[in-house]
């Protein structure tokens, strides 16, 4: 019953942004337009190196144009949904976070509905574009637990990037600046995880597969999906984005804890 | 010119306050220039043939690029500029003693200098000591070090000339968001920020170092390694004072023509 009310409280919190957005049509429509064109070098590059190359690491283009798709694609609605955590700072520096304490809703939940950014889906159409093109193209056989596990894989990395929003807004608790190197795993991750993880080596791979699994959601599913490893485990490896919740919550509740305001 | 080399020292001095920033960005840009360099050996090992140059120079024009990173991105802008011009500061500015092109200019390059200087030495010292393929090496000729510096300097001079175009394309469109993604997202792959423009097919590679924007980045990071020499090298340097002179023209003309016609609501 509560979970009820506070999906139908949450539906009704994006509603509001929406049409909040849609008060200034021209400038959504322009800000949508920047935000597809500003991720457009990094296809370029793909397309350009894969032109001179033809390959990598025994993945062809449209395989990776699939990788690239799915991690852009989750990027983009975590941006979009959990761009709370990304402006964190500045709720904490103008002391906004105060009164989110003393409101009966959990603070999750009232970072979430803060922001809502539907220019970030900019983005998300061109994620789209791209899958629509490396979907018949990449030579996979689409069954139905392959589709469902293409599904799993968006939604494992749309946990994955919202998790590391959520540790990115823990440090403010410490340091109420944001934190530049956060970037490596956020914009890094979603320019490096274009292409399957195991092109950067073996320790690489081994540190995003057990410390931020962004492998988890690219390289290891997709190995299943062109039928390459069908073992059970690169199947369920998506779920790993889920599982990275679990630490990143408990990096926040430690910051919660000792949260001290900033007075202003 | 003394006052314009005053306004230099200020900026410069104030950029040098931002420690903690500059030691997350060392960090970032450390991890980045790696991760690149992995990326690209990951095709070198697919199909070496294809390679456009010798991998030591391209570990070199990487880490360069890292290190001096704040000399000629292009997202990195003065949004005091962009306020003053939206909200009226512009006419503080105006009243000021100085010329408002040479000002702006002296005051963009002073950030960008204070700010590289605080990252590049422990991004070059660290790149330095890494193994043979992928660390920093020397330069293959004093000729190719000497004309590294002056390269550089002159692309510093063609980013804040690029950058100051868009400040006062502001003046036109009055809102610099626009103009700015698209000036900075074409910039940046156009200058071989993404990825270094030899790897360009070369059909599109030809258009592409002839524009200004290959005037930036692009041309001091390969003439370092001598990926670019001799007469290649002076063409390309060559090619960098003349966009240096068209854009500064071309920004002032317009910033001449904007001040005519620029209105100051009261407030």
């Amino acid at each position: 019953m509560k979970a009820i009310r506070a999906i139908r409280l949450y539906g009704k919190f994006v509603s509001m942004h929406l049409r909040c957005a849609m008060q200034y049509k021209v400038s959504f429509a322009l800000t949508m337009l920047g935000q597809f064109l500003t991720s457009f070098s990094a296809l370029l590059s793909v397309y350009f190196l894969f032109d001179r190359f033809h390959g990598v690491e025994g993945f062809s283009f449209s395989e990776v144009l699939l990788c690239f798709s799915v991690v852009l694609l989750s990027f983009s609605l975590a941006e979009c949904f959990a761009r709370g955590f990304d402006r964190f700072s500045v709720i904490i520096s103008n002391g906004e976070f105060d009164r989110i304490l003393t409101r009966p809703r959990n603070e999750i939940f009232q970072v979430l509905t803060h922001t809502v950014e539907f220019s970030r889906l900019g983005r998300l159409v061109q994620a789209v574009l791209v899958l629509c093109y490396a979907l018949p193209t990449s030579g996979v056989y689409w069954t139905v637990d392959r589709v469902l596990l293409l599904v799993l894989m968006v939604l494992g990395g749309v946990a994955l990037f919202s998790g590391l929003f959520l540790v990115y807004a823990g440090f403010c608790f410490f340091t109420i600046e944001g934190l530049e190197f956060m970037n490596i795993f956020t914009d890094g991750g979603r320019e490096f995880g274009s292409y399957p993880m195991s092109i950067y080596g073996k320790e690489l791979l081994r540190f995003f597969t057990f410390v931020v699994p962004l492998a988890c959601v690219q390289y290891y599913p997709l190995l299943y999906l062109l039928g390459r490893d069908t073992s059970f485990w690169n199947y369920a490896a998506p779920l790993a984005g889920f599982v990275f919740w679990l630490p990143a919550w408990l990096f926040w509740r430690v910051g919660v804890r000792r949260y001290k305001s900033t007075g202003s | 010119m003394k006052k314009y080399w005053s306004f230099f020292r200020i900026r410069f001095s104030t950029g040098l306050q931002y420690r903690a920033a500059a030691l997350a960005g060392i960090a970032t840009q450390f991890f980045w220039g790696i991760m690149e360099l992995l990326m690209f050996a990951a095709f070198y090992r697919w199909s070496p043939q294809n390679f456009p140059m010798t991998f030591s120079q391209l570990a070199n024009y990487i880490w360069l690029q890292q290190a001096f990173l704040a000399l000629f991105v292009l997202w990195r802008m003065d949004n005091d500029i962009f306020s003053a011009i939206t909200q009226g500061n512009i006419a503080y500015e105006l009243v000021r003693p100085a010329g408002l092109y040479a000002m702006w200019f002296v005051k963009n390059a002073a950030m960008r200098c204070s700010s590289a200087l605080l990252r590049c030495i422990p991004v070059l010292v660290v790149a330095v000591f890494l193994p043979a393929p992928y660390g920093l090496t020397p330069p293959p000729s004093l000729q190719a070090g000497v004309l590294f510096i002056l390269a550089l300097l002159l692309a510093l001079a063609t980013t804040v000339c690029l950058v100051m175009l868009v400040y006062v394309l502001t003046f036109y469109t009055m809102s610099p968001m626009g103009i700015r993604m698209v000036a900075v997202s074409l910039g940046d792959f156009l200058s071989g920020s993404v990825i270094p423009l030899p790897f360009l097919p070369d059909w599109l590679r030809g258009v592409v170092e002839l524009l200004p924007f290959a005037a930036t980045a692009n041309t001091p990071l390969r003439v370092y390694s001598g990926q670019l020499a001799g007469a290649a090298a002076w063409q390309a340097v060559g090619l960098q004072l003349f966009w240096i002179g068209a854009l500064v023209l071309l920004g002032n003309l317009l910033l001449r023509r904007a001040l005519h016609r620029v209105v100051v609501q009261g407030g």
